[in-house]
């Protein structure tokens, strides 16, 4: 396929002998929402910290399989390059606690040594807020701490600090489970903008909201991928039955 | 923003090897204490060894510790340690046990508690020898007025002064772990407890003290670490005699004490090595002690 | 009432009677201590105290510029040895939960924290002074940093390891190298926690005698050469109280009182600096 961003070859994911994602192959397409969807435990989260290798960070975490981005191996890489390659907004919204709002946007170059010209700086702090859907909200108080936002206003701050580094995916961990439904919905909103320019993948626990945002959708159970299609079709017509059984709510 | 691609590239080799670095400097500072604490048992052991293979087991029962005749025994100085701590062990125990109970059952909050918490951190951060000058300027005349009366020699300074000292000097350890225990006993428990119709004394005797039993255990242990190796409030009232005691109101050493009494004075190897192997002897009960001390409380609180 | 429960409740109002007796009278010593060294301290105190050299024997006056500078040289340089090994063995600590050498680390740590004082000055006069032959400042700001690094350690452990982990990942996942996540994310995040352990540490090893004994050793005269033996404040009134003489215990009063004031003051910062620098999240 011309336009796959993502490729994922035979990918699976342990914590110690624990097989949590099993042979995972999917394509994900340029440009597109996919959401990842699944009951508790059935390793979608695992699966989304192992593209950008947030996985291996846990002690006794280990990976197999290949994960191509526009086809090299982000195994081979080293992961500082993959991270900027692959942004991620997690849970519960994260802003720095120690830095200003600014500082927050900026963070990703700062502390990667790169210094770069105030009006530069400037510009991609505005331009990164601006995409977040933020910049209305706290142009004035940009030297505040991040912590003093809305849960929901740390969350699209979380997203402008991803947005800045200008990475060619965004994943999002289930980005809207501790907001509220004001706050989850400014967001999803959010997301329709930014699919423009980004990749997103979004693991979310709630039916609903993939069937709002995304455009495909990823069926995960047990650890496999079970299916992988049109959201629309996906929801009308599983064509597995574990895949219905969990539409249909009988397990979640 | 596409121009700070490749300077994005640039930087992050640079980073990438300070990342190594960073991490390779944490597990070399990290072995280098872990060394550190080697070497420095290992130079203990070193240095005790002339004295080890001169002296034996004879050293920790010899009565006699006579530096001019080249005899070194160290029962004197043995007993004076074990007198002095447990004594003052057992003067502590009913005083950081009733704050424990008091800052941790009767009176977590109010202003009196505040001050209560706010004195004994006071008491475990006064230095040491502070309480060796008041001890000897303070207490001795004290102590030595009631020796006059009881009709004893009123030397003052001893083994019970020492004691005294002491006593004061521990009881924050305790008594700060204990408050924490006793704030960790389930309040289910205690309810429990009084709804069937338990009073208060009832519910510490019957709840709270069996629960935080080992915590406050643990407590008396690090009190007693500190006490066998306190060196200058000792050193300063205990009297630096060789001579065994006979009571608790005569003068003595403690192992600590003669170590700072007489090691800068050793002017033959084996004299300063037997004071070495004291600091050894001294060194491993009190990191035993501490170290069961931590385990417990580790294993209370997980 | 039967005569049942009045005995119970009888016997629990003397229970806390018993207790609050006992709490009472603890604080007691600790105020006629404090009463005692400011009372004998203050009077002491004036301008040719502090800028003084003590005076032989017999002559009256004199002050003890000498130990105090020496005290302020030898805690910092112990501060200066201590510190980075204190934070950085605490941010492994931290990081490294279940390796074998933190295993191994943490439990050296636990037995320096257990180490008499004395026994750190026997050993550290078995590797400075006696390789070079003479008494140093240098040598007692080795064995204070011994005895501090145990604390600084832990809380810095203690600390690092409260702040939720998504810290950590928020910098990792957005491409930041590993130092600058931990010495600028997560260290300034535990910063009053750390920052605290280190005052701790520091009023801790400023009351400090034993180890100074065979390492800064002491000196009646004055000087700023960390190679030489220096005076220091506990060290001066652990000699001088113990002297004969009159005017040299007139000396300790007043240098007790300016120990206790700056471990009190020490204390104090410990305490601003937890509750003011706390970082909300």
């Amino acid at each position: 396929m011309e336009n796959t961003i993502l490729k994922a070859v035979d990918f699976d994911a342990f914590f110690g002998d624990n097989q949590v994602v099993k042979k995972v192959n999917i394509d994900i397409p340029k440009n597109n929402v996919i959401a990842v969807m699944g009951p508790s435990g059935c390793g979608k989260t695992t699966f989304l910290r192992g593209i950008n290798r947030m996985h291996e960070l846990i002690e006794g975490a280990t990976t197999k399989g290949k994960m191509l981005l526009n086809g090299e191996n982000v195994y081979d890489l080293h992961p500082i390059f993959v991270r900027h390659k692959i942004g991620m907004v997690f849970q519960r919204p994260n802003p720095f606690p120690n830095l200003s709002i600014y500082d927050n946007v900026i963070a990703g170059y700062k502390l990667n040594g790169m210094k770069i010209a105030k009006p530069d700086r400037d510009v991609i702090v505005e331009q990164s807020l601006q995409k977040a859907a933020l910049w209305n909200e706290v142009k004035d108080s940009l030297h505040k701490k991040g912590t003093f936002l809305s849960g929901g206003q740390q969350q699209r701050l979380c997203i402008a600090r991803a947005i800045a580094m200008e990475p060619e995916i965004l994943l999002l961990d289930e980005p809207t489970s501790a907001l509220d439904p004001i706050s989850t919905s400014s967001v999803e909103v959010l997301l329709h903008e930014l699919k423009k320019n980004y990749t997103i993948i979004i693991v979310t626990h709630n039916m609903q909201q993939a069937g709002r945002v995304s455009d495909k959708t990823a069926f995960f159970y047990m650890g496999e991928l079970i299916e992988f299609d049109k959201t629309k079709n996906m929801f009308t017509n599983p064509k597995d039955e574990r895949t219905q059984n969990y539409i249909t709510g009988r397990f979640s | 923003m596409e121009v700070w691609k490749n300077i994005k590239i640039k930087r992050s080799f640079r980073q990438i090897r300070m990342e190594k670095i960073f991490r390779s400097s944490l597990v070399l500072i990290a072995l280098s204490i872990l060394v550190m604490v080697f070497a420095f048992m290992l130079t203990l052991i070193i240095q005790s060894l002339p004295s080890i293979k001169a002296l034996g087991f004879g050293f920790l029962y010899g009565k006699t510790w006579d530096p001019v005749a080249n005899i070194y025994g160290t029962y004197p100085f043995l007993l004076g340690t074990l007198l002095t701590s447990f004594l003052a062990l057992l003067i502590s125990i009913p005083f950081s046990f009733s704050i424990a109970i008091f800052l941790g059952e009767y009176y977590p909050r109010g202003w009196f508690s505040e001050f209560l918490k706010n004195a004994i951190e006071l008491i475990a951060a006064v230095p040491s020898v502070i309480y060796g000058f008041w001890g000897l300027f303070v207490l001795v005349p004290i102590v030595r007025s009631i020796e006059l009366k009881m009709g004893i020699t009123p030397y003052g300074i001893g083994i019970f002064t020492s004691s005294l000292i002491l006593a004061i000097m521990i009881i924050p350890y305790a008594a700060s772990l204990g408050r924490e225990m006793i704030r960790m006993v389930p309040a289910e428990l205690k309810e429990a407890a009084y709804s069937l119709g338990a009073t208060r004394w009832e519910v510490i005797r019957m709840v709270i003290i069996p629960y935080s039993k080992s915590g406050l255990f643990a407590g008396v242990l690090l009190s007693l670490g500190r006490a066998l190796g306190e060196t200058m409030a000792v050193t300063m009232v205990i009297g630096n005699t060789s001579i065994i005691p006979k009571s608790i109101f005569d003068p003595g050493n403690t192992m600590a004490s003669v170590i700072a009494n007489e090691f800068t004075e050793a002017a033959s190897t084996l004299y300063l090595s037997s004071l070495i192997e004291l600091g050894l002897i001294l060194f491993l009960v009190t990191v035993v002690i501490n170290i069961i001390g931590k385990k417990v409380i580790s294993r209370f609180t997980q | 009432m039967s005569p049942n429960i009045k005995y119970r409740l009888g016997k629990s109002g003397a229970f806390k009677g018993l207790v609050i007796f006992f709490s009472v009278l603890c604080t007691i010593p600790l105020m006629l201590i404090l009463f005692y060294i400011i009372r004998e301290g203050i009077t002491k105190i004036n301008w040719n105290f502090l800028t003084n050299l003590p005076k032989p024997v017999g002559e009256t006056g004199g002050g003890i510029l000498n130990a105090l500078v020496g005290s302020l040289l030898i805690v910092f340089y112990a501060a200066l040895i201590a510190i980075p090994f204190g934070i950085m063995g605490g941010i492994y600590l931290s990081e490294n939960k279940k390796s074998l050498l933190g295993y191994w680390v943490r439990l050296s740590v636990d037995v320096l924290q257990g180490t008499p004082s004395i026994v750190v000055g026997i050993v550290i006069y078995f590797w400075i002074v006696k390789p070079l032959g003479t008494f140093s400042a240098l040598s007692g700001s080795i064995a204070l940093a011994v005895m501090m690094l145990p604390i600084i350690v832990r809380s810095t452990e203690e600390t690092l390891k409260m702040l939720p982990s998504s810290l950590k990942e928020a910098g990792l996942a957005l491409g930041l190298p590993y130092h600058k996540v931990m010495l600028r994310i997560v260290l300034p995040c535990g910063f009053s926690g750390v920052l605290s352990g280190i005052i701790l540490a520091v009023a801790r090893i400023a009351g400090e005698t034993a180890p100074l004994l065979f390492t800064a050793f002491g000196n009646p005269y004055f000087t700023t050469d960390v190679t030489k033996p220096m005076q220091s404040l506990p060290l001066l009134i652990f000699n001088y109280a113990t002297s004969p003489y009159d005017e040299w215990h007139d000396l300790a009063w007043g240098a007790a009182f300016i120990l206790l004031s700056w471990i009190l003051l020490l204390n104090i910062i410990t305490k601003i600096t937890t509750r003011r620098w706390k970082i909300q999240f």
